[in-house]
């Protein structure tokens, strides 16, 4: 580790000028929707149907009216979505890290009955799509009066086969048998060295696999959609998408919806924006394990 | 068992003898006690709905008569049905291009990202990475806007050259405007993945290379290129998953370009309309059981063909 830092830092410096240009534009294609958003989340309706520059600020910029009015609406249905949306990220990112985590350790580390067939199973279903779960679990589900609930949404999301794939070959490697070995010969429970010696060093495996649960639970769309009908369950996605219907539907009538979801757009992006550049650090050693073995 | 035996075991054999009979048992108890939470999860929403799909998807509801064993009838039906094969179709049409596409453009941003080391570039790898974070459904809504001809800026940008701008909701267009959508989602994700493997990398090798009289060019194919294959196999699958059950974008753009996406666009649009506005959950059903067996299978034909290449499998 210490000889390929060096190695790199002896390396001068490499600034090749057209690449940076090239880099320049692939930033502009890759940030403009953002910047729309951010401009016409300024705008009241007159002034985003007003046929001025789309691109750019209008001479009236009223982000806190939007946002009072986003807040607002429909007796502040949009906070309810974003706090669902937050429930469902960590009650079912949290569960299913656990699961993986605890799934990936065992598979790893202890030779059990029937191991390399269960694990052969939970790659097979890696390949599974999750959609293709959907109508049955929802079909599953509504026998036993459990859709329409917070249930529907959470318990389906602590399913994440590739996190214990993730989990397992991270423990695979960077737990040692001999660490674990000498805990054992030195009176450690399994329990007690799995949660002090294993974890610690499963650590950054343990934050990537949190996250991409959470992205994948705070992004979800065809779950909740299917088993919720009670708008005050929704997920900001499912929210968001509903208006944009109501919007689309009566073009006239919807001209105010229109700044709500372009706010309500804006505002939904930041928390995940805020949780990947703040743990950018660690989720970036553990995403390199799943391609490289 | 094992424990007695160990018991038993003579005072002469060593000791680390005696530990391994023990841990023997233990290892299974505490191997599954690990292993069992999310066992119970898997067999709970992932074995049991596929079976129960399966199972649903052998019946079919009528009028008269009520629920009835039709055996394979819905897949033939499907299978004949043109609004799923158009969807099918579309999707396959689709991932030919898309997947292609999103890994070279995430292949290219990943090598140079690799070679170049300025602020600059570490800027841009987090913005390109940034579309990640979005939901779909919200990046659907964002472009969605972009291509609208009241609020987009398309007219404007063509407008400066005189020419009329594209729609890319209209019938002939809505693939290429899904195109950009889907790539400007995954490309960054996918570049993250590669550019995390090129770091991987032993930097001696390619001094190694360069000694031997090798270029940039050169270094990037023969060396960077064959040593992050298993990091691409695994962005091939995921993509090929992701793509060929394409729900959420067609689903958020139906509504902005009506008549365009009708309800059968994509097969698990059309499962969808079948299973929750025609509460029609057997052919629903086996169109999921379908799709989802036809994904598998395609995957793990790749698999099978690529597993030289010492795949992530």
């Amino acid at each position: 580790m210490t000889d390929r830092t060096s190695a790199r830092a002896r390396r001068r410096p490499q600034r090749y000028l057209p690449m940076q240009i090239l880099l320049g534009f692939l930033v502009i294609y890759f940030l403009v929707p953002f910047w729309w958003v951010i401009v016409n989340s300024s705008k009241d309706s007159p002034g985003l149907f007003g046929g001025d520059n789309t691109l750019w600020f209008t001479d009236k910029v009223d982000y806190f009216g939007n946002l009072q009015e986003l807040f607002t609406y429909g007796g502040g249905i949009y906070g309810r979505w974003i706090l669902n949306s937050t429930l469902y990220a960590l009650a079912g990112g949290i569960g299913a890290t656990i699961l993986a985590v605890m799934a990936g350790y065992g598979f790893a580390k202890y030779r059990f009955a029937a191991r390399r067939f269960s694990f052969a199973i939970v790659l097979g279903a890696l390949m599974v799509p999750a959609t293709a779960l959907v109508i049955p679990t929802f079909i599953m589900f509504s026998r036993l009066g459990l859709t329409n609930t917070i249930w529907a949404v959470i318990l389906p999301s602590l399913l994440n086969p590739f996190g214990v794939y993730l989990m397992h070959v991270y423990a695979r490697d960077a737990v040692p048998d001999e660490i674990l070995d000498a805990a054992r010969v030195d009176g450690a429970g399994e329990v007690r060295t799995f949660f002090q010696i294993a974890l610690p060093l499963m650590r950054p495996a343990v934050v990537t696999v949190l996250l991409l649960s959470a992205v994948a639970s705070w992004n979800n769309y065809f779950l909740p959609l299917a088993m919720l009908s009670d708008n005050r369950l929704f997920p900001v996605t499912v929210g968001l998408g509903l208006w944009q219907g109501v919007a689309s539907a009566n073009n006239a009538g919807g001209t105010s919806l229109w700044s709500l979801i372009i706010m309500g757009a804006l505002v939904s992006v930041i928390p995940l924006i805020i949780a990947f550049f703040s743990l950018q650090r660690y989720w970036r050693g553990g995403l390199s394990v799943g391609g490289l073995r | 068992m094992t424990l007695l035996t160990s018991k038993r075991a003579p005072r002469a054999q060593a000791k680390t003898h005696k530990i391994r009979g023990k841990v023997h048992l233990r290892e299974h108890l505490m191997g599954w006690l690990f292993v069992g939470p999310f066992g119970i999860v898997f067999l709970a929403f992932l074995i049991a709905p596929l079976a129960y799909a399966l199972y649903l998807s052998l019946f079919k509801k009528q009028l008269i008569g009520g629920t009835s064993f039709v055996f394979l009838d819905n897949y033939t039906k499907a299978f004949t049905d043109p609004s799923f094969l158009s969807g099918a179709w579309f999707v396959l049409r689709f991932s030919l291009v898309a997947i292609p596409l999103q890994i070279v453009i995430a292949l290219a941003m990943a090598l140079i990202l690799d070679a170049v080391t300025s602020l600059f570039a570490r800027f841009s790898r987090l913005m390109i990475f940034l579309p990640y974070a979005i939901p779909t459904v919200i990046g659907a809504v964002m472009w969605g806007f972009l291509y609208s001809r009241s609020f987009g800026p398309l007219s404007d940008v063509f407008g400066l050259f005189g020419a009329e701008a594209p729609d890319f909701l209209s019938s002939n267009l809505i693939f290429y405007g899904l195109l950009n959508i889907t790539t400007w989602q995954w490309a960054g994700y996918y570049m993250i993945i590669l550019y995390a493997a090129l770091q991987g990398i032993e930097p001696t090798l390619y001094e190694a290379a360069r000694m031997d009289g090798a270029g940039k060019w050169q270094i990037a194919v023969r060396i960077k290129i064959p040593l992050i294959a298993p990091a691409l196999i695994l962005i091939l699958v995921f993509s090929l998953i992701g793509t060929l059950q394409f729900f959420n974008e067609p689903q958020i753009l139906r509504y902005l370009a009506a008549g365009t996406i009708g309800t059968d666009f994509t097969p698990n649009m059309y499962a969808y309309q079948q299973a929750f506005a025609l509460a029609n959950f057997n052919y629903g059903s086996a169109i999921s059981f379908a799709l989802g067996g036809v994904v598998f299978i395609c995957v793990y034909a790749f698999l099978f063909i690529t597993r030289k290449r010492r795949s992530f499998l």
